[in-house]
């Protein structure tokens, strides 16, 4: 494999990990509030809507992409308000939240199928970007691209030394703890759920703006799924999500390159189960080896909480 | 209220059926009823959204003479039968269903539902009052192989394909048929992204395609993503389903689109006259079932005229598409030279020719 | 003034069937101002959405087929969910199950017996379990987490079903299509009622929560998975093996969504084709905690859910409404039951005014 084969591939596997990496950053600080939202693939598709309309009315990125946000975040707040106010079962909201969603977005997309908007404008720093194998490389994505890996220590940094992370952890982990020490532990999670609507919303944006500038309905394909997965994947620790999600947007672009290639007589559909079993074989041998233990769970995740007042 | 609303739908749904088929007779007081089952939501600006067309055709042609109505998102298996029983039994005097894997449970309720007319896209069994219909998507390829044969410069075209099945891989077959008799070293590799519509993966998989050399995208899949890879990437490719011109104004070569407004007001006239019988059509580029978008400005004029030809001689039963000889992969002959394959072969095809990498 | 929230020191029994319908009732009338605001007639689109399909024999025996896989695979999950299993890979388990169950009826094809079916259901729990096996292996033996394995497995047995009907199971005589034959007649279920698609599978549906519910609350094994899930430590000192609750759970479920995929090939569809479960496996886990992840709500839950989607074809076809409407309106009803299990625990007391901030710790 020659580097002019071998960049591209690259490129397109950190473009393909992006909306992965975004949704799945976001449900990690969800789930170490101790909340499970199950909603992901609902929050991408009204985000992925919401910032293509925004483009298409307004022709501004910045906006779209703040809508993405803004719509994700309000779709997440329906299950803040139906989980952490009303108790309702995490699991179930969650999943009637994509329900929700699909149909939703659906139903706001209407008058926006088959226009095209242009992409997200991509980096060009003068000389940088021109570079033999580093511009191609680092320097030519937009700005989501960037966005994702910067959040990825943003919040890395956040849970392990920020005041504000410790205490998210507490509530997660000992939400009763953390009330009867006195703190918020429903707004908190309000926030927590507020900011993984708004990443997955980015997620979402990230597919009908740069990825392929289009709205068509279901274009998330269950993609949030597969982010739900990474976040589990990940133990849910920042840095591993991004290597689950390039590890899996990778092996979903090295099994389409193999079969062009032709390399491999097996049939499409073999290569095709390789992205799944991969993630199923490496979270295998990292929980078997010296990280064995340390892959638990927030302890109140999906726990419904209601302090007594 | 609801109730009696319903009722009063119902019943004259009935009555309508009734009427056309007694050969339409009276004009009733209230018209036919038509249901169209979509496998996909219409806004899939793909296979759905085409037929959807098709039935606004039928409403903008007819007026007040017909009532139509779809159902969008159904999917096939369980849930697409009882569908199909209650579109019957709610008075519809003709169902449409417009996907393969809505055949058999749209034979079952034809059987219990013999005044109703059911016509099948893509299938392969008819009943009294169940029609087949299918277009010879496989003639628009042949135009566009004849194209790609003559613009790619390295001669090589990477095709992003669903699934392996002989609608797919007729299509294949022909397109690189085509670019053959224009550059016998042409070659085509697909890859299978293993679904209909997954805008992400279909992009992906035509980024891997160009990334390996292809400078020609052709795709079965539903969505434009293929379409906006080649313009952003600055390689040509065609459309699927419909013009896709507005997501690559200077990539899209041309576009099959799948026309079926012509056939489905033939055959809601068939029914509004009573001459609605049962058959198995497989309408292609002369009927209009096929049709092939305006030509982009990456066609040039030795291309378009070549391509002209094929499709003119095609039209006119001059030229077969796959006309022997034909060998297949590994250049064994499967179709003898001054032959062509029957419809039969043709639509069970699962073999592909020279020049395939699949 | 304002109101406070208070626990109800115990489940308040009329409102835990109360809800259910005003939820229903409360999800109606925000659909009737949705609807009218959108253009459309509410009434009758309401009318089409709820209460037409309970109105024909046809549309009761439709309401069963539709909720009997609903049911059998969440009450294998619901067991499973009290004992803190997660299983979200039913879908995969059903897949598998109606592959081995499909594949027996393929190696019998038109061989009569009233053995094939009986065989056939067997090799589809057998499996649903062995799909459901794997992530039970690998949770207790190397610790790996289950959400992730089983619905990883989902997407490996749907393109396992591919590679099966693409390939050799393929019909020889359809035409190089992706499905297998049609079964023969000693391979399909009974219908109950001719004229309807209401299959032997239903009943057994039902039989089989009314079992799941004997055995969760009548013996000690359902004593132990409720005790597993409510208090893991104490379980776990009474000795309860937490790796033998892991297998029972998922192999009960896994069996169970395997049986559930027979019944469908063997039932309404009657072949094996790519696309066999329009999520069945999914839309159970909703219907499993919509049910309180007690047997005999989760057979009411299934019905409800079953109606809301009949509902929503229906809506489609007699009154129009585009299938994002009825997406929205599933969303909805969905909401409103699980937001009104609220008023079942909790009670609303309007409080004088206080002058104090408010209180942040309670008396425990």
């Amino acid at each position: 494999m020659t580097a002019s084969v071998l960049i591209p591939l690259l490129v397109t596997v950190v473009n393909s990990a992006t909306p992965l990496l975004l949704a799945a950053l976001g449900e990690l600080v969800v789930e170490r509030s101790g909340v499970l939202n199950l909603g992901i693939e609902g929050m991408m598709l009204v985000g992925a809507v919401c910032a293509f309309a925004t483009m298409t009315l307004t022709g501004s990125d910045t906006l779209a992409v703040l809508a993405g946000a803004a719509a994700g975040a309000a779709l997440s707040l329906v299950f803040g308000v139906l989980t952490l106010t009303l108790v309702a079962n995490q699991v179930a909201t969650g999943l009637a939240l994509t329900i929700f969603g699909i149909g939703l977005s659906a139903l706001i997309g209407k008058g926006f199928t088959g226009h095209p908007v242009p992409a997200l404008p991509r980096l060009s720093l003068h000389g940088v970007s021109d570079l033999p194998v580093a511009g191609a490389l680092l320097f030519r994505y937009d700005a989501l691209v960037y966005f994702g890996l910067l959040m990825t220590p943003a919040i890395a940094w956040f849970l392990a030394r920020s005041r504000a992370g410790l205490i998210l952890r507490a509530v997660g982990e000992a939400d009763l703890s953390a009330h009867s020490i006195g703190y918020d532990v429903i707004r908190i999670r309000y926030l927590a759920v507020l900011f993984g609507g708004a990443m997955s919303g980015l997620g979402g944006a990230y597919l009908s703006l740069a990825y392929t500038p289009l709205w068509v309905e279901d274009m998330t394909a269950g993609r949030g799924w597969i982010a739900l997965a990474l976040v589990v994947f990940a133990a849910w620790r920042p840095w591993r999500v991004l290597a689950g999600a390039w590890l899996f947007g990778g092996v979903t672009v090295l099994q389409l390159f193999l079969q062009g290639s032709g390399r491999l007589p097996v049939p499409s559909q073999v290569l095709a189960m390789v992205p799944y079993l991969a993630t199923i074989i490496v979270l295998t041998i990292m929980s078997s080896g010296a990280l064995r233990g340390r892959l638990e769970a927030p302890a109140c995740l999906g726990k419904p909480f209601r302090p007594a007042s | 209220m609801g109730c009696n609303i319903d009722r009063r739908g119902f019943l004259a749904g009935t009555a309508a059926a009734a009427v056309a088929l007694a050969g339409g007779r009276a004009r009733a007081a209230s018209p036919p009823s038509l249901g169209f089952v979509y496998v996909g939501p219409v806004g899939d600006f793909g296979w759905s959204y085409q037929h959807e067309l098709g039935r606004r055709a039928v409403q903008a042609k007819f007026g007040d003479k017909v009532k139509t109505h779809y159902v969008e998102n159904v999917a096939e298996g369980p849930d697409s039968e009882r569908v199909f029983r209650q579109l019957a039994a709610s008075g519809d005097a003709m169902i449409f269903a417009t996907s393969f894997g809505y055949m058999n449970p749209a034979l079952r309720v034809a059987q219990q539902f013999p005044n109703v007319k059911f016509e099948i896209a893509t299938g392969y069994k008819t009943l009294p009052n169940a029609a087949e219909y299918n277009a010879r998507f496989y003639q628009g390829r042949a135009v566009c192989g004849t194209i790609a044969g003559a613009v790619s410069k390295k001669g090589f075209c990477g095709y992003v394909a669903p699934f392996p099945i002989p609608e797919v891989v007729m299509g294949v077959n022909a397109f690189t048929i085509a670019a053959r008799k224009v550059n016998p070293n042409f070659r085509t590799k697909i890859i299978w992204v293993n679904t209909w519509f997954d805008p992400g993966k279909e992009a992906d998989a035509a980024k891997s395609l160009i990334d390996q050399g292809a400078d020609v995208i052709a795709q079965h899949t539903d969505s434009p993503a293929a379409m906006q890879t080649a313009q952003s990437r600055g390689v040509y490719a065609f459309g699927q389903d419909s013009d896709m011109r507005k997501f690559g104004p200077t990539a899209q070569l041309t576009a099959i689109i799948n026309n079926w407004a012509p056939y489905y007001v033939e055959r809601t006239q068939a029914l509004l006259d009573g001459t609605w019988k049962t058959q198995s059509v497989w309408y292609g580029l002369k009927e209009g079932m096929v049709e092939l978008a305006p030509f982009g400005p990456g066609v040039t004029p030795a291309a378009q005229q070549a391509a002209d030809k094929v499709k003119q001689g095609i039209i006119d039963g001059t030229l077969y598409p796959f006309e022997g000889p034909v060998n297949d992969a590994k250049g064994a002959l499967k179709v003898a030279a001054g032959t062509h394959p029957s419809d039969h072969d043709l639509l069970t095809m699962n073999w592909y020719v020279e020049g395939v990498q699949a | 003034m304002r109101i406070r929230i208070e626990r109800r020191p115990i489940v308040s029994r009329p409102l835990l069937y109360l809800t259910p319908p005003l939820a229903v009732v409360a999800t109606m009338l925000v659909c009737f101002g949705l609807f009218a605001v959108m253009g459309d007639n509410p009434a009758r689109s309401l009318y089409a959405f709820f209460i037409a399909p309970l109105l024909s024999g046809n549309g009761l025996a439709e309401l069963g087929v539709k909720a009997a896989p609903l049911v059998m695979i969440a009450v294998g999950l619901a067991a499973g969910f009290r004992a803190n299993v997660w299983n979200i890979g039913a879908e995969g388990q059903l897949t598998l199950g109606a592959i081995c169950g499909g594949g027996v009826a393929l190696a019998f094809w038109n061989q009569p017996g009233g053995w094939i079916l009986p065989l056939m259901c067997l090799a589809g729990i057998l499996g649903g379990m062995i799909w459901a096996a794997i992530p039970a292996f690998l949770r207790v033996v190397l610790g790996v987490n289950e959400i992730l394995t089983s619905l990883m497995l989902t997407y490996v047995a749907s393109l396992f079903l591919a590679i099966l009907v693409y390939g050799p199971w393929k019909d020889p005589e359809g035409f190089n299509y992706p499905q297998s034959r049609m079964f023969s007649p000693a391979e399909t279920l009974p219908i109950l009622i001719p004229g309807t698609r209401l299959h032997l599978g239903v009943v057994v549906a039902l039989l089989i929560a009314i079992a799941a519910w004997l055995v969760m609350s009548r013996s000690m094994l359902g004593f132990q998975i409720r005790a597993a899930g409510l208090a893991p430590a104490a379980a776990r000192y009474a000795g309860f093996s937490r790796a033998r609750l892991v297998w029972i759970t998922m192999l009960a479920s896994g069996g169970l969504a395997g049986l559930a995929g027979v019944f469908e090939v063997a039932g309404p569809i009657g072949q094996l084709i790519p696309t066999l479960t329009p999520g069945y496996g999914f839309t159970a886990i909703i219907v499993a905690f919509l049910g309180r992840l007690d047997p005999l709500g989760i057979i009411l839950a299934g019905l409800v859910v079953a109606l809301s989607y009949i509902g929503g074809d229906n809506a489609q076809v007699v009154a129009g409404l585009p299938a994002a409407t009825t997406g929205l309106v599933q969303g909805l009803l969905l909401f409103l039951l699980l937001a009104s299990d609220f008023l079942v625990r909790y009670r609303l007391r309007i409080a004088a005014p206080r002058t104090t901030p408010l209180p942040v710790k309670a008396p425990a």
